[in-house]
């Protein structure tokens, strides 16, 4: 740590921010396409599982931004609001 | 850099600042999905319609105002969080 760079130091800080977002997305997302696509629990997970479970991550994204964009939205009208 | 140095820099201090503000943003954003996601999304298909997006939209404006009813019915209730630190809401906050 003693000679580690500011350049280095900052550059650890954003991926470590990176992979916690990394993870949470990942476990949520694996939560909710679980639960949406594996009704039955089988001996493998079989090609239809595996269809529905990769729909459902792209639509989990999608849903991600869609979220994303109205709480940045709604963040800058609160702000001119209040200012 | 020592910690004292880092405490020293106000660059590195201001960086700081942003980034934690940023992953506040973004761990809210992760938990409104997934509440809204809940009850958006009934199956996922091709693509999000139209009325599953409005749906997300709502939910997010919904779920602030909700936010912000509390606590300002709470700050009118005789100030029970006038004892609390900090009356701002984890959303007005950032």
């Amino acid at each position: 740590m003693a000679d580690l760079s500011r350049d280095d130091l900052m550059d650890q800080v954003k991926q470590q921010i990176a992979l916690v977002n990394a993870q949470e997305l990942l476990s949520k997302m694996t939560d909710k396409c679980f639960k949406k696509c594996i009704v039955k629990p089988g001996g493998s997970l079989d090609g239809s599982e595996q269809k529905c479970v990769a729909m459902c991550m792209d639509r989990y994204m999608d849903a991600w931004n869609v979220v994303s964009r109205a709480y940045a939205n709604r963040l800058s009208q609160e702000r001119t609001r209040m200012s | 850099m020592s910690l004292e140095d880092i405490q020293k820099d106000p660059h590195l201090q201001n960086f700081i600042e942003m980034e934690t503000q940023k992953q506040r943003y973004q761990h809210l954003v992760h938990g409104l999905t997934e509440r809204c996601w809940d009850l958006c999304v009934d199956k996922p298909s091709q693509k999000l319609d139209g009325k599953q997006q409005s749906c997300l939209v709502n939910c997010v404006q919904r779920f602030i105002d909700t936010t912000n009813f509390v606590v300002n019915r709470l700050e009118k209730s005789q100030g029970l969080l006038t004892a609390a630190t900090s009356a701002d809401s984890e959303f007005m906050a950032s």
